[in-house]
């Protein structure tokens, strides 16, 4: 599905900021596999995200998603393949449209937009269906501008319009790291069923080592700009953060990166 | 108080026709969330165009086409600046701006001004707008010629063209690319394509309005557009501050953009009338546009966010 080959990146090159953040990162991700991704602050994490949906060009190596080579497509160009969700709320959605609105333009994502209608009636009905899923009432306030949406309100609606049409690759940048505890277990509720229900090929980055562990099939750790970690299968369910951080202090040949890990 | 009121019907024309200049800038500052400096080169460009091509024997109508043509060359000209060249996009407009200036001055055969001469046989009934229809019945013309009418309908066009288009998926990703380009990305808009398109739809309504304007005063000259930019984000500003709370329909909202351009052109002709020295409209013109941009921002800075106006509370 997803394959990474030896992707280098490095930030402000040349200077005395140099700061290299991948460092030859290779990873598969199989058909339908739900992949967390967990690290301290500057492991690589969201340079990994951002460098797989294009927002960025990649130094070196490449990225491939179901068979396409995409590594030097620009990023409007990879979105056919790709849903996100972005850690921030406000980076999702456009404040200023309405949430049909915000639906119709991710139900067109990948497509060419023409002069046809920019959201038909028969839309609108399925869209409230979709709404009525998240129970947020948002299905009453359809024509709303999404800036009067709250931070929480808003990220569930930009996971529904990830997935409104099926991605191939669904990527989660923290995207409930900016949200209180509440909602943001509703959030990932959310994410985790619907993932279940398309059985989308997912990265999940998260702060949270318990959310890593619970969720998802497969976990990732990485460790100044390379994969530290990875368990899957029966070796990923018998997981706790003990034993996760016991592993990461042998990776890392340090007791102060897991301080620094904790703390992140 | 009778000569300001006699002033009126002329105001109110030349704000309809300013109108459409300020809905082109509305495209680009509102919508587009670029502040575009070519508009002050690409006005001129529609009124060098028109003149030098209708003067030339070319039908009204297609000479309007050429305008509208390039002007919309010119809004090209500043994206690709802006998305190929990486340029900031108000740097991109300036140094458009400039290059019209050579360009207008070669279309118009090096002359500072071109004039349309209203007084040659025929050529009234030719022309779609002029100052002199403006007298209506009492010059000697039928009313439906009188600028106001004939303006306002193609100004009704217009808005309902562009109510069409931005209801099109086209036009939703030019909003998106507006209101959250990253987003836009996301959603695979090509936001620097959507960039280029809204600027070449803006400057080519500019010019448009250029033409317009040229009939209406009988020539074009070559300083025509200078502050041009100014005048429309006045015309958008007024129309926000005045009706924004009751316009809420994108076309309603384009209207309100064409009545702020017919107030602004109200205000000028009431402050003429009452004695002020015509050189010092400009800076007339920059305060009135400051101090609307400084209300709404200090209104939030000391005043507080009122809730719900893209305040984003948490859940």
């Amino acid at each position: 599905m997803l394959e990474i080959k030896n992707i280098w990146k490095t930030f402000n090159a040349n200077t005395v900021n140099e700061k290299v953040a991948l460092k030859g990162v290779s990873l598969t991700l199989n058909d339908g596999e739900f992949v967390t991704v967990i690290g301290g602050n500057g492991a690589g994490k969201s340079t990994l995200m951002n460098a797989v949906a294009g927002v960025y060009p990649v130094d070196a190596g490449s990225i491939t998603i179901d068979g396409v080579d995409v590594t030097h497509l620009p990023e409007h160009k990879r979105a056919p393949y790709i849903g996100r969700v972005f850690q921030d709320p406000m980076m999702g959605t456009a404040a200023t449209m309405q949430i049909e609105e915000n639906l119709a333009l991710a139900a067109r994502r990948g497509q060419v937009r023409g002069l046809k209608a920019g959201i038909t009636k028969g839309e609108r009905e399925k869209y409230r269906e979709l709404l009525k899923i998240l129970d947020l009432g948002l299905e009453d306030r359809m024509t709303s501008k999404v800036g009067l949406l709250s931070g929480g309100q808003r990220q569930a609606l930009t996971l529904l319009m990830a997935t409104l049409r099926k991605p191939r690759l669904l990527l989660l940048d923290e995207h409930t790291a900016a949200l209180d505890p509440k909602t943001a277990a509703k959030v990932l509720d959310t994410t985790e069923r619907i993932v279940q229900k398309d059985k989308l090929t997912t990265l999940m980055i998260t702060h949270n080592m318990k959310d890593a562990i619970v969720h998802g099939d497969r976990l990732i750790m990485m460790y100044n700009g390379k994969i530290a970690i990875d368990v899957s299968g029966e070796e990923k369910k018998k997981l706790t953060v003990e034993s996760l951080l016991d592993m990461f202090s042998k990776v890392s040949g340090s007791d102060e990166a897991d301080d620094k890990l904790l703390l992140s | 108080m009778s000569g300001i009121l006699n002033t009126l019907p002329g105001a109110v024309s030349q704000g309809l026709i300013w109108g459409i200049m300020a809905i082109g800038v509305y495209i680009t500052y509102k919508i587009l969330d670029i502040a575009d400096l070519t508009v002050d080169g690409s006005l001129c460009t529609g009124g060098a165009v028109f003149v030098m091509l209708f003067t030339g024997g070319v039908n009204l109508w297609i000479a309007l086409l050429a305008a509208l043509l390039a002007g919309m060359l010119a809004g090209l000209v500043t994206g690709l600046l802006h998305t190929v060249c990486g340029i900031p996009a108000i740097l991109s407009g300036i140094l458009t701006q400039l290059a019209l200036y050579s360009i207008n001055m070669a279309i118009m055969g090096m002359k500072a001004t071109v004039a349309i001469n209203v007084n040659q046989e025929g050529m009234l009934d030719k022309l779609l707008v002029s100052l002199r229809f403006v007298q209506g019945s009492k010059g000697g013309f039928p009313l439906y010629r009188h600028p106001i009418f004939v303006v306002g309908i193609f100004t009704a066009v217009l808005i309902a063209v562009l109510y069409w288009f931005f209801g099109r998926e086209l036009g939703a990703a030019l909003r998106a690319t507006g209101s959250n380009p990253n987003m836009a990305r996301a959603q695979g808009i090509n936001t620097e394509f959507c960039k280029v398109l809204g600027l070449m739809l803006s400057n080519g309504l500019v010019a448009l309005c250029g033409a317009l304007l040229s009939q209406y005063s009988g020539g074009n000259e070559i300083k025509v557009g200078q502050g041009a930019i100014v005048i429309g984000l006045a015309s958008v500003i007024i129309g926000e501050v005045l009706l924004g709370k009751i316009f809420r329909n994108f076309a309603l909202k384009l209207l309100s953009v064409s009545i702020g351009a017919i107030l602004y052109y109200i205000v000028i002709q009431v402050v003429l009338k009452m004695g002020l020295n015509p050189n010092y409209l400009k800076i007339l013109s920059a305060a009135v546009v400051a101090v609307f941009l400084t209300i709404p921002y200090w209104k939030d800075k000391y005043f507080g966010r009122k809730a719900g106006r893209g305040a984003v509370r948490n859940a």
